[in-house]
């Protein structure tokens, strides 16, 4: 009989040719053999202690009460050793999927790295996600257990009643002596109060899964991004030479890890590193995040464009808050050259964009520190990774200097994906030949800078996160209102993108201002205020081939003043 | 003319009742920090706003929509009262 719970066969390197990427170097520098088993929990934390650097600090958290906790890499070291030891108590064995529904709270950090010591897959979700999101993603990992906080548990209970497979919910903040009210399949972890458990790691190679990171695309619902423990050779490559990150640095990248960001790069690589890691569990607040940089004197700052544009609105920071830092980067949408020019004046030196995606799970290009900035360029493939533009229709590589085309990168490197979970169909189309198809459109200059054209589908982009549009659309059907809709992109100055619904009404319901907001509240309870329209306009019908696909480019194309192409399957 | 705690009143029981599902619970008064906290995505601020916009019949600006502004109920307040609101 089948196990339920049976992680599929992870595919190999794609095309199983040459590996691009230089790894023998990378490999000694992490003290890692070839031909010899490793653990990614263990190296980014028992590593150091075995090395004597045990009382390095690894991790200065703080919240926005002002509440500040210290932890050494022994700390790491040991909690991740209690979550290892504890979940395999639970019956959580090597391939189950654990998810992280938390809050950048300490055992968030503990607790990733207990799971890929133990060899379980680490399946990180946005806190934000609400109910419907969230039972989304679950479903579709046949996740486990979730770990999770008080302020976030009621929607996993919501989500659990059709969760079959779903054998635990581990609550993180039950306060020691306290009567944690538990219901049936609950239990509470406290690693920091915990006696000390010893957890010999799982013995990994490189193509071992260790992650599980959920994106959206075009059609259907979100999947899986399956990676490995293999893919730290490429974290801790670019976060030595893209993030120019040091073992002495303090260092802050604000994403989420409910985001790809926040874990190859506000986990993995640090730690791979041995910096310290600043984190600020704490919303956006321009003079907190400047007090923040000052107090705890981060010289490295990983950040995300939206982010920047709202610090551009705010009042600047003064001139002694940020002499720590001496590197920015950001990532996650394309950095406008006014955020770039701003930088420079407000912040004393410019921001470094980074471009690469949730499937990539590395840095593939950027601006490194030496490279002339061009403001508006993603900068250079980094070192071992070969990217190129094609032609839409022949998918051969464009040679002619800015010419637009297919952004695509050939394979393998480490940290690539090894498939989306349980759709190796829709893994399979992303690759053409002897590329990787990122998605995105762009163009390279004849200095070798690639510069960001658009995407190449109808993904919408809003503040650095993917929405897809089939997910808006299919919570707007569950409005009573609402007959049919379209969900597409829209420009906007802070978020990039924001999310636009055009909206067929049901009879009897009249287009108002009221509904409008009654609508954009319903998908942001339901799904995520990611995924909440920020404009809606009612319309009659929407624009419809023949066989009865919405257009949604066409609408698209009006949103962004851009020609909306060939029309010819447009229907009446 | 509604005074500063009526709007304030009508402000919270908005922000209580229609992000119910962020706050989980977390009670907040005039002063609780929203945005900078974390207890409401700041991508959240654009339903505020257009609720703020019909409620008082005002349009806030995109330049006074920061998150400072929109960070706790009493500066709510005094955006509106900035723009005119009585």
């Amino acid at each position: 009989m089948n196990d339920p719970h049976a992680l599929p066969a992870v595919a190999p390197l794609f095309n199983g040719g040459q590996p691009s990427y230089e790894t023998g170097a990378l490999r000694l520098a992490l003290g890692l053999a070839s031909d010899k088993p490793f653990n990614l929990g263990a190296l980014l934390s028992d590593r150091l202690c075995v090395q004597g650097h045990g009382d390095r600090l690894a991790l200065v958290w703080e919240n926005h009460s002002g509440l500040r906790k210290d932890f050494t890499f022994d700390d790491l070291r040991r909690y991740s050793d209690v979550w290892a030891a504890t979940l395999a108590d639970l019956g959580i064995v090597a391939g189950d999927r654990v998810c992280l529904f938390l809050d950048r709270v300490p055992d968030l950090y503990f607790a990733f790295l207990g799971i890929l010591k133990l060899g379980a897959v680490a399946q990180p979700l946005f806190s934000q996600f609400m109910a419907d999101a969230l039972e989304v993603r679950l479903a579709d990992a046949d996740t486990r257990a979730v770990i999770t906080t008080a302020r976030h548990v009621e929607k996993v209970r919501s989500a659990r009643v059709r969760l079959p497979g779903l054998s635990w919910v581990i609550l993180t903040d039950v306060k020691p002596g306290a009567a944690p009210v538990l219901g049936k399949g609950e239990t509470a972890i406290n690693a920091e109060t915990a006696p000390p458990r010893a957890f010999t790691p799982l013995a990994a190679n490189d193509d071992t899964p260790s992650l599980l990171h959920y994106t959206s695309g075009t059609t259907g619902r979100p999947k899986g991004a399956q990676h490995v423990h293999g893919s730290v050779l490429s974290q801790f490559a670019t976060t030595r030479h893209v993030l120019d990150l040091r073992p002495e640095d303090v260092y802050w990248c604000t994403a989420d890890p409910g985001w790809v960001t926040g874990t190859s790069y506000g986990i993995i690589g640090p730690w791979a590193v041995g910096a310290t890691q600043a984190v600020f569990e704490a919303g956006f607040s321009a003079p907190r995040w400047y007090e923040f940089i000052a107090r705890h004197r981060v010289t490295v700052f990983y950040t995300a464009p939206t982010a920047i544009r709202m610090l551009m609105k705010a009042p600047p920071p003064a001139a002694e808050q940020l002499v720590s830092l001496r590197h920015m980067c950001s990532v996650g949408e394309p950095l406008n050259p006014a955020a770039v020019l701003w930088a420079e004046r407000v912040m004393g030196r410019p921001f470094y964009d980074t471009y690469w995606q949730t499937e990539t799970g590395a840095i593939m290009i950027a601006n490194v520190p030496g490279l002339p900035i061009k403001p508006g360029s993603m900068g250079k493939p980094v070192p071992g990774i070969e990217a190129a533009i094609l032609d839409a229709q022949t998918h051969q590589p464009v040679t002619k200097p800015g010419a637009p085309g297919l952004l695509a990168f050939r394979p393998p490197w480490p940290s690539m994906f090894r498939g989306y979970f349980k759709a190796e169909q829709t893994y399979q189309s992303k690759f053409v030949g002897a590329y990787y198809l990122t998605g995105d459109r762009g163009s390279v200059d004849s200095d070798g800078y690639y510069w960001f054209v658009g995407r190449d589908d109808d993904v919408i982009n809003t503040a650095g996160h993917l929405v897809g549009p089939f997910e808006v659309e299919s919570a707007l059907l569950r409005h009573p209102a609402v007959a049919e809709s379209a969900a597409v992109s829209k420009p906007d100055p802070t978020f990039g993108e924001v999310v636009k619904s055009f909206i067929v009404l049901r009879p009897g319901y009249a287009g108002s201002d009221e509904l409008r907001l009654d609508i954009m509240n319903f998908v942001r309870k339901h799904l995520s205020p990611l995924a909440m329209p920020h404009a809606i306009d009612f319309v009659d019908k929407l624009p419809k081939t023949r066989s009865g696909k919405i257009l949604r480019r066409m609408l698209r194309a009006q949103e962004w003043g851009e020609p909306v192409g060939d029309l010819s399957s447009l229907d009446d | 003319m509604a005074d500063d705690q009526q709007i304030a009143r009508t402000i919270r029981d908005y922000i209580t009742r229609e992000y119910a599902d962020a706050l989980q619970g977390a009670l907040i008064d005039a002063s609780t920090p929203l945005i900078s906290s974390g207890l409401i995505d700041s991508l959240s601020m654009v339903s505020l706003k257009m609720f703020l916009d019909q409620t008082y019949r005002v349009r806030i600006p995109d330049a006074e929509a920061s998150a400072e502004a929109f960070d706790s109920v009493n500066s709510l307040v005094a955006l509106l009262r900035r723009l005119g609101v009585r």
